[in-house]
């Protein structure tokens, strides 16, 4: 052959580009979506009254910082045209792709800042913006490290839908266990060990047993449920100062950057578990992408039978990738009661688990923005308690919907068909 | 063969799945400096004793056996240690990593991973080997050709001796074909001992130094390289075999389907149909001839509705179906029998019985308003299973359960059952064996000489030969010519390459291929043949 | 198809043996799992075990008395008289409802995991027109039951709709609605329209007498005929109809399907609705069934129980065959009905029954496990193996 032709495969293709049908899909859903929002902001924006006081500093802090107003009809009218203009702009296709991911950032700013404005506005109380940072890090705490257990193991290629089972089972271990050892350390060493006995059942039956792995997920949480409420029914609520009283972590504020105004608090001030649930997120993007374990991971996750051919035991390292998911998600289960009231109660982690699985699909299964959308499910669950707060015209049942709404709208008309690992549910048989 | 202990050898080797004896005691012999061929049908047990060779069976009988010593491998790390590397049919690369980390893969270093390390290593190797990569390029935006490239370099990465090349052409160009033959040429001079396994006749006859046909699981006999495909044919499938079907001039009639400028995208929005223009009548077979993923699947799936066209126009019988959808187009009269069987030909947990029907069970006779007529769906299978020698328990077993060749025989069935004015049939034969080949063929000549149109897509230039009046080659979306069926088979592959007719004729003349050297004899064997045929008409 | 050569009958019998052996062992296993947490969480029956070695008779015979006594209640409660019977047909129906709506998206490759969610919305509607509405005897009964069917096809069909249109993921999507469900719920609960009159706390009015479901004989109820009937329906419509002949090629593969000529998308949104139908089914059982009582609970925030997510447990014990079904719901209808008794009599919380049902359905999905665990069912294995050769 000539030289010529050789040359000539050698080029990677590129084809002329249209755009794509998912990408067109999830252009115009979200575009429609933002238009529809920003349209209610504008109809809202004429039924807001007077302005909305923000408040950045708690009643109690040592350094006050100002309270500052916004004006309610301007600033909700604003923002509700951003929304509209946004909206329009992916709907008409007009917008510069590279500038979407920006101009949607400002559209959901503005949405949030529209939103609470009108719900502030005319209120008495100054909405407290302090609160709602330290709130969203409180309720993302447990939905990251959740977020990141379901991470490893579905890189490896298992469904994790009992994170929901493993949350609970260490929140119980680590309430029961505190109250007995009045150890902090011991509970959330027994809350991981909890967490990884939970994963083992998921391994044991994913991978050993070939069970479709969202009905074992759904089994599993069955199974939780029932076994953490019955063994409280049976032992530990008849004894609830013995049992159900364990210490609650304490923060511990990191010197200097602790006494940063407004963030030092949210940040610097907090339990050991939002620290680590801070380092967890490095770690595990560390480990799944700088190592050759993670890379073994994401292999038998994408491709087992290439991992097997080079002389990778895939359930070795599904194994091993479910067991450590099992230690975050167990951390993150006793953040529930070691890290609240210090006592267990049935079904204490009302759906969070799920609400991590949900964080994980729209993180597209990595674990930065997996934990970005955990923050971002705390921020609005935080939201709808502050609004609720306010006495707003929203009935409060509405804004406890809100994350649930969110993670529809965000599943069905921003994410769509997003692709995940290619042999993640796939059970591995040769 | 001698007794010497040199290289790699096979001794017995026997592996059964429950009672299906894959192989059955099978002595194989591969030196260094040779390039041994490894022949048969699908199904004949190429594959799985290759997969023994390379630890991902346990075989039940019989030894390897390496300079003279025995082993034994429990997976494929203790193989490649024992210096066996393969090149698999279905490429072992992970397809969101780049080349260095698949290179990398199970033989990472330290904990942490070296990612300079491993972009020195590939550079070396393609350098070494002449088979230029780069290593930070992802493998899904690759082309075939370079992701076999990375394929080949994987298995030679811990300087592997035997090289096993499994079906390694299945994907390839003519012109990627001739490459790879010539890469394992020069690994053959450089000593290392080549296992290539295929079914296609026309390869061996052009690398092979050494050829062993295996049927059903049995070494049935071996040839030497100048064998003719005739005489390997017989062997590989254990009677005579003519691949050349009876088949009269077409029957001019009326243009039935009407393609103009047609453009189509892909799921990931690549044009991959760019403005076709073309012409099916009655009575006809055009294929559609050129190298996979040029544009003629979606193509294909344009013409039955299941992608819409971007542009142009899509006309059968004067009825404009440029937007139908299927359940629409199947009305308009298009059989179409689809490129990937398994995906979209059949659904594989139902019945034979259910399958006959896919497309057709809301209508009479096999359901009355929402009531499905189980009788008539049974009496439907039985009559195309004796149509049509589908070879099956009984029409109420899983079509999973039936061999590839029943399984499109079970699609063609249901398509060619209906009245057609369009039959849409992409890879007929991918996977078939010889035997069940010769059945399609016939029976898609016959559709034909009813009157209907046939649009027929192939990657083998075999079955464009066989069957077609008229062949529209493609290439990167767009229709490079259309020639008649006896184009030389060069000319042939350099349009599929995106030469033009002229350029193709005039470079084929002047520069042969290595290959194309050592079938030339045969091409024109082939033609004298194909005139012969001409004249019996 | 149903007609089936010889071999195939016999293969099929062998395999329905095998099928019913596990499913004989996955429950004896799990009472013993369910035995050994009883005597642990138990910290009297515990305790005596530091004279295992000692007194070995006061550590077991405390075991062994509890456990009996606690599956002694269960079983007379579940089984033991005609009352009990009935008792536990009562329990199954919702199941069997719900367990159909899940089976049926098994069927069709959906995960429906939001029959609660359609169950909630299903027994909202039902109980609605049960209160608020006052119409004649019968018809009464037929408009309730319309309208918690409308409820949950509603419910499961936003879902489809979300599915096939923007290719969100089933799953997410319909614990999403779940969530959303008892939310409504709850709100609902707080406005006038359906706040009992006088009251504070989130309880709707009484259903009326005319939209109630007739007993029959004890706890015994139409609403298990209804229950029954819908089996029957779902059979019908999965394996003789072309809806049905639709919605299982799309199940199984919607690719082929789709180039078929099927209409996967709107295949999804019908799969979706009839599967929240079914769920919503198992609300109106609920919320105009007669409890234990004799009249339907009203309308409050854990009115529907986990009736969605113990529905899965059936659906999938019962491999997604509506006859399947009708026996898994039975079945667990049976370890409700019986957990009552034994929380009562007993004094063994509830919860364990849930513990009971989450291990069989565990136990029968790695049939794996059971033979490791049974020897008896490995030996048959092998037999059976030397029989298909």
């Amino acid at each position: 052959m000539s030289t010529a032709t050789i040359a000539l495969r050698d080029e990677v293709i590129r084809l002329d580009q249209t755009e794509s049908r998912e990408a067109r899909r999830a252009r115009l859903s979200s575009g429609g979506l933002m238009a529809g929002i920003g349209l209610v902001l504008l109809v809202l924006a004429f039924r807001t009254k007077g302005e909305a006081r923000y408040a950045l500093s708690g009643y109690f802090d040592a350094v006050q910082l100002p309270t500052f107003s916004l004006p309610g009809l301007p600033t909700v009218l604003v923002c509700g045209l951003i929304t509209l203009a946004v909206g329009a702009g992916f709907l008409g296709g007009r917008l510069n792709p590279r500038l979407r991911a920006g101009a949607a950032t400002l559209a959901g700013i503005a949405v949030m800042l529209g939103l609470v404005t009108w719900a502030a506005s005319g209120v008495g109380l100054p909405f407290q913006i302090s609160n709602q940072l330290a709130g969203t890090i409180a309720l993302a705490t447990p939905l990251v490290l959740g977020t990141l257990g379901g991470v490893l193991c579905e890189n490896s290629g298992v469904v994790n839908v009992a994170i929901e089972g493993q949350f609970l089972v260490a929140a119980f271990t680590a309430a029961t266990v505190g109250s007995v050892t009045k150890s902090i350390p011991m509970a959330l060493v027994a809350a991981v060990i909890a967490g990884v006995l939970m994963a083992a059942m998921l391994a044991v039956f994913a991978i050993r047993y070939i069970v479709d792995q969202v009905v074992l997920g759904v089994v599993l949480n069955l199974f939780a449920s029932g076994l953490t409420g019955f063994i409280f029914d049976q032992l530990v609520q008849p004894n609830s100062s013995q049992l159900n009283s364990a210490p609650i972590m304490q923060a511990i504020p990191i010197p200097l950057l602790s006494s940063i105004p407004l963030l030092g608090p949210v940040l610097f001030n907090q339990t050991i578990l939002v620290y680590l649930a801070i380092l967890s997120v490095f770690l595990v993007a560390f480990l799944l992408y700088r190592t050759r374990w993670g890379l073994r991971v994401r292999s038998v996750g994408e491709h087992p039978e290439a991992a097997d051919t080079v002389g990778i035991s895939v359930r070795a390292v599904r194994w091993q990738a479910v067991l450590l998911g099992g230690v975050f998600a167990g951390l993150g289960g006793a953040f529930f009661t070691i890290g609240s009231t210090g006592a267990f109660n049935k079904d204490i982690t009302v759906g969070n688990g799920f609400i991590a699985l949900a964080a994980l699909i729209m993180g597209r299964w990595h674990p930065v923005r997996a934990a970005l959308m955990a923050v971002f499910f705390g921020f609005v669950t935080q939201l709808a308690t502050q609004l609720q707060s306010l006495s707003t015209p929203m009935p409060s049942q509405f804004l406890l919907m809100l994350p649930y709404i969110a993670t529809v709208i965000a599943v069905a008309g921003l994410i769509g068909r997003s692709r995940g690992p290619a042999a993640d549910g796939v059970p591995y048989t040769k | 063969m001698t007794n010497d202990t040199s290289g790699l050898r096979l001794r017995g080797i026997t592996k059964r799945f429950g009672t299906f004896t894959a192989n059955d005691a099978v002595d194989l012999d591969v030196v260094p400096g040779e390039i041994h061929c490894l022949l048969g049908e699908n199904g004949a047990g190429k594959s799985t004793l290759m997969n023994v060779l390379y630890g991902l069976y346990q075989p039940d009988g019989g030894q390897i056996l390496i300079e003279g010593v025995p082993q034994k491998f429990t997976n494929p790390k203790q193989a490649m240690a024992a210096g066996i590397g393969m090149v698999h049919q279905h490429f072992m690369l992970v397809e969101p990593f780049t080349v260095a980390e698949n290179m990398m893969l199970g033989n990472e270093g330290g904990f942490v991973l070296d990612k300079n390390a491993a972009r020195a290593k590939v550079r070396e190797l393609a350098e070494r080997y002449k088979m230029p990569v780069e290593p930070d390029a992802v493998i899904e935006e690759l082309p075939v050709g370079v992701q076999q490239r990375v394929e080949i370099l994987k298995a030679l990465a811990n300087d592997a001796k035997y090289l096993i090349f499994d079906e390694p052409t299945a994907v390839l160009t003519p012109q990627e074909i001739d490459e790879l033959m010539a890469v394992m040429q020069v690994l053959r001079d450089e000593g290392k001992a080549i296992v290539f396994i295929t079914h296609k006749l026309r390869e061996v006859r052009a690398i092979a130094d050494r050829i062993t046909v295996m049927r059903r699981g049995k070494i049935v006999g071996h040839a030497e390289p100048g064998t003719s495909e005739a005489d390997l044919a017989e062997l590989m499938v254990g009677r005579a075999v003519d691949l050349r079907i009876a088949k009269s001039a077409p029957a001019a009639q009326d243009v039935r389907l009407q393609v103009r400028d047609l453009k189509v995208a892909n799921a990931a929005g690549g044009i991959v149909v760019d403005g076709v223009s073309f012409d099916v009548r009655g009575g006809e077979i055009l294929c559609v001839a050129g190298v996979q993923g040029n544009g003629q699947s979606e193509l294909a799936d344009a013409l039955i509705g299941n992608i819409p066209p971007l542009s142009g126009t899509l006309t059968l019988d004067g009825v404009d179906i440029t937007r139908a959808r299927p359940a629409a187009t199947i009305g308009a009269g298009m059989g179409f029998v689809p490129e990937d069987r398994e995906d979209d030909g059949f659904v594989g947990t139902f019945s034979v019985a259910e399958n006959l029907v896919l497309n057709r069970v809301t209508q009479a006779p096999f359901s009355r308003g929402v009531a499905l007529d189980l009788g008539a769906i049974a009496a439907n299978a039985e009559k195309l299973k004796d149509e049509f020698d589908i070879r099956t328990q009984a029409v109420s077993s899983p079509i999973s359960s039936l061999s590839g060749g029943n399984k499109q025989k079970v699609i063609l069935a249901r398509e060619l059952s209906r009245d057609l004015s369009l039959l849409v049939a992409s890879q007929p034969t991918r996977g078939v064996d010889v035997g069940a080949i010769e059945f399609l063929h016939r029976r898609i000549v016959e559709e034909r000489d009813k009157g209907t149109a046939v649009l027929l897509v192939s990657t083998e230039l075999d079955e464009v030969e066989a069957l077609a009046d008229r062949v529209l080659v493609m290439y990167r979306g767009k229709v490079v010519g259309v020639v008649g069926p006896d184009t030389p088979r060069d000319v042939m592959g350099l349009m599929m390459a995106g030469a033009s007719h002229e350029e193709a004729v005039r470079a084929a003349a002047e520069q042969p291929t290595p290959l194309v050297e050592q079938v030339h004899e045969a091409a024109v064997h082939h033609t004298e043949a194909s005139e012969g045929q001409e004249g019996n008409r | 198809m149903t007609e089936l050569t010889t071999p195939a009958t016999k293969r099929r019998a062998t395999f329905q043996w095998r099928g019913i052996a596990i499913t004989v062992a996955a429950f004896v296993l799990a009472l013993l799992v369910g035995a050994i947490l009883m005597i642990v969480s138990d910290p009297e029956v515990a305790g005596q075990f530091a004279y295992l070695f000692t007194a070995p008779a006061l550590p077991l015979g405390a075991a062994w008395a509890k456990v009996s006594s606690a599956y002694a209640a269960l079983a007379v409660g579940a089984l033991g008289s005609p009352a009990a019977l009935a008792a536990t047909t009562r329990e199954a129906a919702p199941l069997i409802c719900a367990g159909l709506g899940v089976g049926l998206g098994f069927r069709a490759g959906l995960f429906n995991i939001g029959a609660q969610g359609q169950a909630i919305v299903g027994a909202i509607l039902a109980a609605w027109v049960g209160f608020a509405l006052q119409l004649p005897p019968v018809l009464h009964v037929i408009v309730a039951l319309l309208a918690g069917l409308l409820g949950g096809a509603l419910w499961g069909g936003i879902v489809g709709y979300l599915k096939a249109k923007t290719g969100a993921h089933e799953v997410i999507v319909t614990i999403m609605f779940n969530y959303i469900a008892v939310g409504i719920l709850a709100w609902l609960l707080t406005t006038p329209a359906f706040l009992r009159p006088g009251r504070q706390d989130p309880i709707s009015p009484e259903v009326h007498p005319t939209s109630t479901f007739p007993g029959i004989f004890g706890q015994l109820h139409v609403g298990f005929l209804v229950a029954l009937l819908a089996a029957f329906g779902t059979w019908w419509l999965i394996e003789r109809s072309t809806i049905g002949f639709t919605i299982r090629a799309v199940g199984a593969n919607p690719n082929a399907a789709g180039t078929a000529g099927m209409d996967v998308a709107r295949t999804t949104i019908i799969t979706m609705a009839i599967a929240g139908m079914l769920a919503g089914l198992a609300g109106v059982q609920v919320a105009i069934g007669p409890a234990a009582n004799g009249v339907p609970t009203p309308l409050s925030q854990g009115i529907v129980g986990s009736v969605g997510f113990d529905a899965i447990t059936v659906a999938l014990l019962g491999r997604s065959r509506p006859l399947g079904i009708v026996f898994a719901g039975l079945l667990f209808g049976g370890l409700h009905a019986g957990g009552l008794s034994m929380q009562s009599i007993a004094g063994t919380p509830l919860t364990l029954s849930m513990v009971l049902q989450a291990l069989i359905v565990l136990f029968v999905a790695a049939p794996g496990l059971v033979r490791t665990l049974v020897p008896f069912l490995r030996e048959r294995r092998a037999v059976v193996a030397g029989g298909q050769a």
